[in-house]
């Protein structure tokens, strides 16, 4: 599995909680998912479970607050799948 | 000096209408929003009928976007769906996501009896019970929280004012009508979104069930179940729904030259304090006749003046105690006594959304000179059948109703009761 297809599974993950959809189309791993896409931080909890959910991962709390952009995300669900 | 009060907009959600038009249509026809409901008979429930809005699903998809259906459960999707009906309704707009607009000048008052009670029963007693906490997510407290009907509509519309959610059994509805009205009265709002909700569940119908106040006999004719003021009435039809009310005081709303369906002309809670015959559960009747009387005196009315009665009437023994406390409040015997319906027979007792949905078919009635039938009345209780020609059993065409009294009453022996009167240009003066 390699980025790009996590990048885009990352996109659908969170296409129903970004405020700035428009946006969707044309992320890149620096954008931001508070900042850019303007996902309420509350759901941020909602985000990381369904990423479990679709990869059957675990994410700890600590991991969970080091995601900032969708590259985070993607980088540790890379990580915890073996893939690097 | 107090502000006159209006409603200028409704929506409401109910088990045999959604919408205003579809829901003038049910209520002329005396259509019956009661069906059998299968899960209630794989449970074993005595009462196998119930009165849940129809096709709710695809009507909520149609409202709100995806994060936001996601955190909308059963009553708080019918206050939505119905909060923005009124807003609309009254000609308002829905502001985006991302205009930063706050109507300082508009609040909310949404209550329910019970609440979320659907959301802690399917998703956070089983998560928790199986240590699964963490699984819970972002989305449970605003849908249990007890303001989470006033929250969500808040957000939906950019209200700025006060913003809560009132509790108060099966007088929720109408009593968040009384408070907004007093807002609004006393100058403090210019306007109020106000009304009430409760999900379709049976974690929510499972108590009345035991308590064996449903109504057993017609689970093979739902439509004949629920039979408020009837001789064979067998105890009530749970209901589900909602609706809101959008009032305004009268200069702002002749300002901006809103539509006007009716005047509040006053409105009055108590309580029973569940002495004088008053319990938990059964009202007190000095109560209750206080209460009508009060809201009669707050409007400053006659109570000759009072043209028909939309009752609490749910189809419990208490129907008939309840017509002889109008008679007595009001000064009426049954030769003058007013037209009395019950909005229950319909779509069964909406709990904590009954009193709005019920508000809101007294004010359509008001604005288009109506009465609808009483159904399953035929056969009027022994005790109250002198009164049986004052219960409409079809529709009525009524232009000259002026006055309507409408009426709740809930567990803790409280009580609630509104006036409105039919708006017509002329009453300005």
């Amino acid at each position: 599995m390699d980025d790009k297809k996590i990048f885009e599974e990352m996109i659908n993950i969170l296409r129903p909680y970004a405020k700035k959809q428009e946006l969707l189309a044309t992320a890149t791993p620096g954008t931001h998912i508070l900042n850019d896409l303007k996902v309420n931080s509350a759901r941020l909890v909602d985000v990381i479970i369904k990423c479990e959910d679709v990869y059957g991962i675990s994410v700890d709390d600590d991991e969970a607050d080091k995601i900032r952009t969708i590259g985070d995300a993607v980088r540790i669900i890379k990580q915890k799948l073996g893939l690097q | 000096m107090k502000k006159r009060v209006v409603v200028t907009g409704m929506g409401v959600a109910a088990p045999n209408a959604h919408g205003l038009d579809n829901y003038e249509q049910a209520l002329r026809g005396g259509v019956s929003g009661i069906r059998f409901i299968p899960q209630l008979q794989e449970l074993n429930f005595g009462c196998q009928i119930a009165g849940v809005p129809e096709n709710f699903d695809e009507i909520r998809s149609s409202y709100f976007d995806r994060e936001k259906l996601l955190s909308i459960n059963d009553n708080i999707g019918y206050a939505s769906v119905s909060a923005v009906d009124a807003w609309k309704d009254a000609g308002f707009n829905l502001n985006g996501d991302d205009d930063d607009t706050v109507d300082w000048d508009t609040g909310v008052i949404a209550g329910s009896g019970i609440g979320g009670m659907d959301t802690i029963a399917s998703v956070i007693v089983p998560m928790i019970n199986e240590g699964r906490v963490r699984r819970l997510g972002s989305r449970v407290v605003e849908q249990v929280m007890s303001s989470g009907t006033s929250a969500r509509i808040s957000g939906l519309l950019g209200t700025g004012n006060k913003v809560t959610s009132n509790s108060s059994a099966c007088s929720t509805g109408n009593e968040a009508i009384i408070d907004a009205m007093w807002r609004i009265r006393t100058g403090l709002a210019k306007r109020m979104v106000a009304g009430g909700s409760e999900g379709a569940t049976p974690y929510i119908w499972g108590g009345f069930d035991a308590m064996r106040v449903l109504s057993r006999k017609f689970n093979e004719n739902p439509a004949a179940g629920s039979r408020p003021l009837s001789a064979s009435a067998c105890g009530f039809v749970p209901g589900s729904g909602g609706a809101m009310l959008v009032l305004e005081e009268l200069e702002t709303a002749l300002a901006r030259g809103a539509r006007i369906y009716a005047e509040i002309l006053g409105g009055y809670v108590n309580c029973g304090g569940q002495r004088m015959g008053g319990s938990m559960t059964a009202p007190n009747p000095e109560g209750v006749k206080r209460c009508i009387r009060g809201a009669v005196a707050d409007a400053g009315i006659d109570p000759a003046e009072v043209d028909a009665i939309n009752g609490h009437l749910t189809a419990t023994y208490a129907d008939p105690h309840e017509v002889k406390n109008w008679a007595e409040a009001l000064e009426r015997n049954p030769g003058n006594f007013p037209y009395i319906q019950s909005t229950k027979s319909l779509i069964g007792h909406c709990l904590g959304g009954a009193g709005a949905v019920e508000c809101v078919a007294v004010v359509l009635e008001l604005y288009k000179g109506f009465l609808h039938p009483s159904i399953n009345s035929e056969d009027v209780h022994a005790e109250i059948e002198k009164f049986a020609s004052k219960i409409p059993q079809q529709c009525l065409e009524v232009p000259e109703l002026k006055i309507i009294a409408k009426a709740g009453f809930g567990f803790g022996d409280v009580n609630s009761c509104l006036i409105f009167k039919k708006w017509e240009k002329n009453n300005t003066n």
